[in-house]
């Protein structure tokens, strides 16, 4: 299904960052790096996205809302960790309130690290997880398939 | 038999034509941004996306109102296209949009409901010109038909400049560009999120944007119908129009911010009374004497 | 024809039984009969009346002693408005009964000798306000009965008067068949100025000093056109020696100078009925009363009284100055109180605005005067009359369940209280939807206001239908929305005789939206043919089967999208609150984590434009039309 590889729509999500890498992300889809000639837009509602980039790491407040918004999203979806706050906690790991990377709530796919990480990291980790993505729904159809002879 | 063929012809065609027309949109605002954007069949990728990916619903009803949606829209633009009643077209038209409230009203969300209700106050603005348009063909021409207004020899445009003014304004609304765009924002993290729409993913955002599509492709119709008058050549005129007419919309949108929604209704009727006022106002006088 | 005393009488000895009999279960009995007669009496009159060949009718021509007994009704009448000015310390109102009566006492006693004429006239209008008073009444008495039950449930301390409320119903529908049956003005006069006293007293029904007051002011409003009206009728007597109603309007086509200024008159006394600007406000006041006095008075029927009074002079005002004064008029109305609905949030209270609203669009058709404003009048009036009736016996039983009638309180009423929010939809659609006949009326009034070359009208047309769409679709969302609000339940208590009303209006409104060009061919028509002379047809034959094509469709696609969305897989989420979302749509957790539940309204720029704003200058500004107008008509007679 080679079309959601050429309309990967993202959903960015701001944990407990410092906001460089927030910053690098909005970088990545200005008009310089132009995200659209991929058919990369970016989405502020979880039910229209195909990727979830997060930055930052996840505190005991955040944890509910990253939980909520990754269950938002429709199959096939995929996770993507910008920054080694989000991959793993970073410099405020050993925070009262952290809990740590983004994959202490929800299955993260692709790691991209990087203090802040640069654009053309997370291009190409939005890159790799449109691969993941064209491989989960090849998943995704077979299993509707399956389920339409089970029935 | 002509009849059934332009209506097949406009369903058939209104999505690829409305697609299209989209992606050209979208490459040239990309243009205008110095960017090199995306291809011109990406509203076809992400629709075809959009079908594949997981039924997802905030609430089971809002497909129903959805599908009566996009059958009312469809309604609409065969009637126009079958050369029917203009009049009509747009009562169904309205009946059309207030499907697409409810699509948006039934999921109770505060972004969606934010949407709908500014949708609703867009409706009331761009109604007035709307109507007064189908008035000035009935001036111009004697009928509300659509055949006859197409094949009469006339050259609508000629006698209607202040109504196509009107008209093409509320195109802006229509068309949810900036800055009308206030029931849908067109641009992430903005304070209505993606309102109207907020609550629809997957398959039921797919219906949305075909709808629209088939929107476009009658508005377009209408932008046309001023121009035509059932010669060859005014098809020309009439496509030259559209073009042009799509073009002015993409600029506006490019150089304008959003506006909030007390001036737009505001502006839109001033300038509706202003120029379709004066207009009707000659022609009516020019037919009394 | 012994059918048109009966329809006239029984009403009012039922009005004599209701007032007599105090225990409740005989009383609703005997009016369940009683009204059931009056819907069966009305079918048989126009079952008559179509063997006897669709044809006009006139009888009684020798009618002295029941002259004599309406003259001395009009007395008794007189004597207790007085006496209630009297005792509420309104003097000053007690004026406007006692100079008219005495005008047409005069006139009936020692007034010129008038032609021989028919007192009573039977043709297409006059059997079709019969249907609608015949029909939408009965069917609100009916209401009435379950509705009146649990009103005095809820409201224990407003005195328990129920025979007086039935005996007032019973009165009104005997003065409705009068009024639409009369040919001769004098009656007219009287059963015009029965309809406005038991309007009066219907809505000073609680006693409550603020249903005192409004009942007040409708009754002074409402006389103060009964006065126009018998100055009219008075100086038409004297000029023409006539009293018939259709004479005038002849006279008046014909160009007759002393025509002109009854007309004026008796248009301005049909602008006071049917609440007009400057008049509106005893309609919007009228709101107090219980709802089925609404339902029947202020939306359904008498409101129609001053719409059929304009139908009837329709052809005699049409291109005059009278003509364009009301049509201007209406046309005002329709837009401003359609502008002051949107504000309002009270569901009566809207449904009173568009009702004023709608009826000034039917005024603004008559005023034209043309065969298409006409038909689009008629129609525009039977689809109101239903739906409103609808409208407003939903309002009241969604009320009596949900101890609110505001609008914002119905959120999710589609979920809370299913059978009631299926009526209002059904009620509202067919207010202003494709295809009801309301668009399809609004089709042909706006068509007509441009052949006429009435720019003011277009313009009154195209923004008062924006506004009128503005204000019902926001209550239709505020229906459909989702997750209720209510922590409590809600139960819904809805009496069985309340809803086999509400139901027979829901299949009459849909009935009426699929036969609908069968109607315009068979009997509007007909109507006009008979109005002007020449029979015409509106309806261009394409427009015919496009509207059958729009009525399968509506009707079609919905039900098979619904299906199609009752079968279909899906995946449930929340809906999106920014994450979050507490898990029920309906709350949310704040930043001190706890949640918070939501609250969504919809818009009502009450601040801008709401009845306290546009209320005092839109009626400045319809009283210097009036003025104006009147002194151009009375100079331009004279």
């Amino acid at each position: 299904m080679a079309k959601l590889k050429k309309s990967p729509w993202l959903l960015h999500y701001d944990g407990s960052s410092c906001n460089g890498c927030d910053i690098e992300v909005l970088a990545a889809l200005t008009p310089v790096y132009d995200a659209e000639r991929f058919g990369v837009m970016n989405t502020g509602d979880p039910l229209q996205a195909d990727i979830f980039l997060i930055t930052g790491g996840i505190n005991t407040q955040n944890k509910d809302v990253v939980k909520q918004l990754y269950d938002q999203m429709p199959r096939p979806k995929v996770v993507v960790a910008v920054g080694v706050c989000a991959c793993t906690g970073g410099v405020f790991k050993d925070c009262y309130n952290i809990l740590g990377g983004a994959d202490s709530v929800i299955p993260v796919d692709i790691y991209v690290p990087g203090c802040a990480a640069r654009p053309q990291a997370i291009i190409d980790g939005v890159v790799q997880a449109v691969e993941l993505l064209e491989k989960r729904s090849e998943e995704h159809k077979a299993m509707k398939k399956n389920k339409k002879k089970g029935a | 038999m002509n009849m059934i063929l332009r209506i097949v012809g406009y369903i058939v065609l209104a999505p690829i034509i409305g697609g299209l027309l989209e992606g050209i949109d979208r490459k040239i605002s990309a243009k205008m941004q110095r960017r090199v954007g995306p291809p011109i069949l990406q509203p076809f990728y992400d629709v075809k996306k959009l079908f594949n990916k997981q039924v997802i619903l905030v609430s089971r009803s809002q497909t129903f109102a959805l599908i009566s949606y996009l059958a009312l829209m469809i309604l609409t633009g065969a009637m126009f296209y079958a050369g029917m009643d203009i009049l009509m077209c747009f009562f169904v038209m309205s009946t059309a949009a207030t499907a697409l409230y409810f699509a948006a009203m039934v999921t109770s969300s505060p972004y969606a409901t934010m949407g709908a209700n500014r949708e609703l106050i867009q409706m009331m603005a761009y109604e007035p010109a709307v109507l007064l348009s189908c008035v000035g063909f009935y001036l111009a021409e004697g009928t509300f038909n659509v055949n006859e207004i197409a094949g009469s020899g006339k050259l609508d445009i000629i006698f209607l400049p202040g109504f196509f003014v009107a008209f093409v304004f509320i195109l802006t609304i229509k068309m949810r560009k900036s800055p009308f765009d206030i029931a849908t924002s067109h641009h992430m993290h903005q304070e209505l999120v993606k309102g109207l729409t907020t609550e629809m993913g997957a398959r039921n955002l797919a219906i949305f944007q075909v709808t629209e599509w088939y929107e476009n492709v009658f508005l377009m119709g209408v932008v046309g119908l001023f121009f035509i008058n059932g010669s060859y050549i005014s098809v020309i005129y009439a496509i030259v129009a559209i073009l042009l007419v799509y073009f002015l919309e993409i600029l506006i949108d490019n150089t304008s911010a959003r506006m909030k929604w007390e001036n737009m209704l505001k502006i839109t009727w001033i300038v509706t009374l202003f120029t379709a006022g004066v207009n009707l106002l000659v022609l009516m006088l020019v037919r009394v004497a | 024809m012994n059918i048109i005393p009966f329809l006239i009488l029984f009403p009012f000895v039922m009005a004599v039984l209701m007032f007599c009999i105090r225990p409740n279960k005989v009383r609703n009995a005997i009016a369940y009969i009683g009204a059931t007669v009056i819907m069966g009496g009305s079918f048989f009159l126009m079952g008559q009346w179509i063997m006897g060949g669709c044809k006009p009718i006139q009888l009684y021509y020798e009618t002295h002693y029941a002259d004599m007994a309406i003259l001395c009704a009009e007395i008794i009448l007189m004597i207790v408005v007085t006496f209630l000015c009297f005792k509420y310390k309104k003097y000053w109102v007690s004026i406007l009964t006692i100079v008219p009566t005495c005008m047409m006492a005069y006139l009936e006693l020692f007034g010129p000798k008038t032609a021989e004429i028919a007192h009573i006239y039977i043709d297409h209008l006059s059997i079709l306000m019969c249907l609608i008073v015949g029909v939408i009444g009965a069917l609100i008495v009916i209401y009435a009965v379950g509705y009146m039950h649990g009103y005095h449930h809820h409201h224990t301390d407003i005195e328990d008067r129920r025979y007086y409320f039935f005996t007032l119903l019973f009165l009104f529908l005997g003065a409705m068949f009068g009024f639409v049956l009369s040919e001769s003005l004098l009656w007219i006069d009287f059963f015009w100025e029965l309809t406005s006293v038991c309007s009066f007293l219907l809505i000073g029904y609680t006693r409550e000093s603020i249903a005192i007051t409004n009942s007040f002011r409708a009754l002074w409003m409402n006389l103060l056109g009964g006065a126009a009206l018998a100055i009219g009728i008075m100086y038409f007597t004297f000029t023409e020696r006539n009293v018939s109603l259709h004479y005038l309007v002849k006279e008046c086509m014909a160009g007759n100078n002393f025509a002109i200024i009854p007309v004026a008159l008796i248009a301005f006394a049909a602008l006071t009925k049917a609440a007009q600007l400057p008049f509106s406000t005893w309609l919007i006041g009228a709101m107090v009363a219980p709802t089925p006095s609404s339902a029947l008075l202020h939306s359904a029927t008498m409101v129609k009284a001053g719409i059929y009074v304009l139908f009837r002079l329709a052809p005699a005002m049409s291109g005059t100055i009278t003509g364009n004064m009301i049509a201007f008029i209406g046309g005002f109305t329709f837009l401003i109180t359609s502008v002051m609905a949107i504000a309002q949030s009270d569901g009566k209270k809207v449904l009173a605005f568009s009702t004023i609203s709608n009826l000034g669009l039917m005024v603004a058709c008559a005023g034209m005067g043309r065969p298409e404003t006409i038909w689009a009048g008629v129609f525009l009036m039977i689809f109101h009359a239903i739906s409103k009736s609808l409208l407003f016996q939903d309002v009241g039983a969604t009320e009596n369940a949900l101890h609110s009638r505001d609008i914002e309180d119905m959120h999710g009423l589609l979920y809370i209280l299913p059978r009631l929010a299926t009526f209002m939809f059904i009620g509202i659609a067919g207010m202003f939807l494709a295809p009801f006949g309301m668009l399809i009326a609004k089709w042909s009034a706006f068509k007509a206001s441009v052949d006429s070359g009435n720019i003011i009208m277009v313009f009154f047309i195209a923004f008062g239908s924006a506004t009128t769409s503005f204000y019902w679709t926001k209550w239709m969302g505020k229906l459909v929305s989702h997750t209720h609000l209510t922590e409590e339940k809600v139960k819904d208590i809805t009496k069985k005789n309340e809803i086999i009303s509400l139901t027979i209006h829901a299949i009459l409104m849909v009935l009426l939206c699929a036969l609908f060009p069968l109607l315009s061919k068979v009997y509007v028509d007909p109507l006009l043919a008979e109005m002007f002379g020449k029979s015409s047809e509106v309806l261009p034959q394409s427009l015919l089967y496009m509207l059958v094509v729009i009525i399968l469709f509506v009707f079609a696609v919905p039900a098979i999208a619904f299906k199609f969305s009752r079968t279909q897989q899906f995946n449930r989420k929340l809906s999106y609150m920014n994450g979050v979302n507490t898990g029920e749509n309906k709350a949310f957790t704040d930043s001190m984590g706890e949640a918070k539940t939501l609250w969504l309204s919809n818009y009502y720029f009450y601040k801008m434009i709401g009845q306290r704003k546009l209320m005092l200058p839109s009626q400045m500004f319809a009283i210097a039309v009036l003025i104006v107008m009147m002194i151009m008509v009375i100079g331009g007679a004279a």
